[in-house]
């Protein structure tokens, strides 16, 4: 009795069979992504555009007044917009550098032992869910924020106190949130730097310290570009956490206001609106995705000169 | 090869529908009411033909009601109109309650010219409503409590202190006979049943000047049991010990103060007819024989609100 064998060497047959169906299967599977990002584009477009030119497209961009449920309603949310672009650029400035310093740590300075320690600690911080940290910043952030508010603010009348619920705390936890995604796309990119770049500037007599902002940071630019991105993308497209620390009041964005960001407004009105309300929600939803869709044409047109400029 | 396009097309149609359905989830809930009271009918309609044809074995089934029952009126009630038709009609599979919700005073309207069986008021009726033979059938109480953190030592705010409050006049705790400390005003989203109930009793709508706008009550309750000075105002059923309640015009917020009509943040629910109960078609009258009774109060309890009897 003859055993069957099952064989990817088969007959001529079978063997283009399997060929031909794994790649219809991965142009598919390619396909998925692309399809995905189209129907989303086209389901925002769709369902934020009636309500701009319903309400009017200056009213909603430039309006200062977000009354949604008013007998006169007024949709503006401007003060909106500039919060998320005040605390995305805020959180940004706080968290890059920590973050890329500590990369550097872990990359370039730490002993293997200390650089074992730190690295499962940035990896486990990147796994923690976002409403966490809300939850962090309502029990410990919040608090502080709002002794500091008592003493700033100490007898004036027209500060309207906010329990410590404001941009900085906001600021603060996104700052923490974009922290492992920075660290880890950064250190990737210093591992990356040939050692011999390292040698030679140690070779020009170039210190430990300068071999690393002079040589390393710069040949590793573009890969902390990256991570600047994804860490710009992340911060502005949070919700959870900051709707728990923020107040998610309409305010001009400054420190110690209550302030909404573009995310919370949607998250936090949509379960009740109805009707134009929803429109305009679905409309700061569509604000949101061009937002994200102009910092990564903005910073990958960047990146792509950087990237040039190292080739040549 | 045409069945082939016809399995296609089959196919496409039910994701089309799914999407629309998941799309619905997202959409107004007036509107989702509808589609649901639309699908409801169309439900009823099939299981009205099915008892029909097993009228003849079954007799007398659970329920012979047939037919529908409008209920066109207040937004505020959407949650307990939205409970109560559903319930009542799994009970009665045979009777489609239908709700729309545009507002207290077109309630009123469509039940005064007949265009629908109830009308649905979250306010007392005005005399010349009574005039016109309308009867104010309250079947249920919404009632608002004012809270701060449990350290707070203010018992006791009147009607105007609460508004100065709220629109941002008085801004310190000393100005109420407390500790000199600020007043951190926490309220509700836009949208929210209770945020409009309180600013409407109180003539405030978007009067308000909130420092936080939460999303949920729990979430009201959380920053006001954890920052001091603040104040809230959440629904009658989540009181607990971590918050102080305030007495309003020295009222505690209790079941029988807000009947007695003394506590002032609160509204009552009116499901009006035209004419007495007892003079309308039998399937209002179950209706409001569910209401009555022990399931139908369990029901008005379950959306937060305080049995009217």
């Amino acid at each position: 009795m003859q055993s069957k064998s099952y064989s990817i060497f088969g007959g001529h047959g079978s063997k283009s069979g399997i060929e031909h169906a794994a790649e219809v299967i991965f142009t598919i599977c390619g396909f998925f992504a692309v399809l995905a990002v189209a129907s989303i584009s086209i389901y925002m477009l769709t369902s934020g555009t009636p309500a701009l030119f319903k309400v009017g497209i200056l009213d909603i961009l430039f309006g200062s007044v977000w009354k949604p449920d008013a007998a006169v309603p007024s949709f503006g949310i401007l003060y909106v917009i500039l919060t998320s672009i005040v605390g995305t650029a805020l959180a940004i400035l706080i968290g890059v550098p920590i973050g890329v310093m500590t990369s550097v740590f872990l990359a370039e300075v730490a002993p293997q032992k200390l650089a074992n320690i730190v690295r499962p600690a940035v990896e486990l911080l990147a796994g923690i869910p976002s409403v966490i940290y809300g939850l962090l910043g309502i029990l410990i952030l919040n608090p502080i924020m709002y002794d500091l508010e008592l003493k700033i603010f100490k007898g004036s009348s027209t500060h309207q106190f906010t329990g410590g619920a404001n941009l900085i705390s906001a600021v603060l936890v996104l700052a923490l949130m974009i922290l492992p995604t920075v660290i880890n796309i950064s250190e990737t990119a210093l591992r990356s730097v040939p050692q011999h770049f390292r040698s030679a500037s140690l070779a020009l007599g170039a210190t430990k310290i300068q071999t690393i902002f002079h040589v390393v940071i710069p040949a590793a630019k573009s890969g902390i570009i990256t991570a600047i991105v994804l860490g710009t993308g992340r911060a502005i497209g949070e919700a959870m956490a900051i709707s728990l620390v923020s107040g998610s009041s309409v305010n001009f964005p400054l420190p110690f206001h209550s302030v909404r960001f573009l995310t919370t407004a949607i998250v936090s009105e949509m379960s009740y609106a109805s009707g134009l309300h929803k429109q305009v929600l679905f409309t700061i939803g569509l604000v949101l995705f061009v937002f994200i869709m102009m910092i990564n044409v903005i910073l990958n047109s960047l990146l792509k000169k950087g990237g040039d400029k190292n080739d040549k | 090869m045409k069945k082939n396009l016809i399995k296609i097309l089959a196919a496409a149609g039910m994701a089309v529908l799914t999407m629309g359905a998941l799309a619905g989830c997202g959409n107004s809930t007036a509107e989702t009411t509808a589609a649901e009271t639309k699908a409801a009918e169309t439900t009823a309609g099939t299981t009205q033909t099915t008892t029909a044809a097993a009228a003849t074995t079954t007799a007398k089934a659970t329920a012979d009601l047939k037919g529908s029952i409008s209920m066109v009126g207040s937004t505020s009630m959407e949650k307990l109109a939205t409970a109560l038709s559903e319930v009542f009609m799994e009970k009665y599979p045979g009777v489609t309650v239908q709700a729309e919700f545009v507002g207290s005073g077109a309630g009123i309207e469509a039940v005064t010219n007949g265009a629908a069986d109830i009308g649905n008021a979250s306010r007392n009726l005005k005399d010349e409503e009574k005039a016109k033979g309308i009867v104010e059938n309250i079947v249920a109480i919404d009632g608002i409590a004012v809270v701060t953190d449990p350290s707070n030592k203010v018992e006791n705010l009147t009607k105007d202190q609460l508004i100065a409050i709220y629109n941002g006049t008085t801004t310190n705790w000393k100005d109420l006979g407390g500790a000199d400390q600020p007043i951190v005003v926490i309220g509700r989203e836009s949208g929210s049943g209770t945020r409009s109930a309180f600013e409407e009793l109180l003539k405030l709508e978007d009067k308000c000047k909130y420092s936080n706008e939460l999303d949920s009550t729990g979430a009201v309750m959380a920053k006001v049991a954890s920052t001091p000075g603040s104040i809230g105002y959440v629904s009658l059923d989540v009181l607990d010990k971590t918050v102080k309640t305030l007495k309003l015009e020295n009222t505690d917020p209790t079941p029988e103060n807000i009947k007695a009509g003394s506590y002032f943040l609160s509204r009552p629910f009116v499901m009006a007819t035209k004419g007495d109960i007892s003079k309308q078609n039998d399937n209002v009258k179950a209706l409001f024989d569910y209401i009555h009774s022990d399931e139908g109060k369990e029901l008005v309890k379950s959306v937060g609100l305080i049995p009217a009897n």
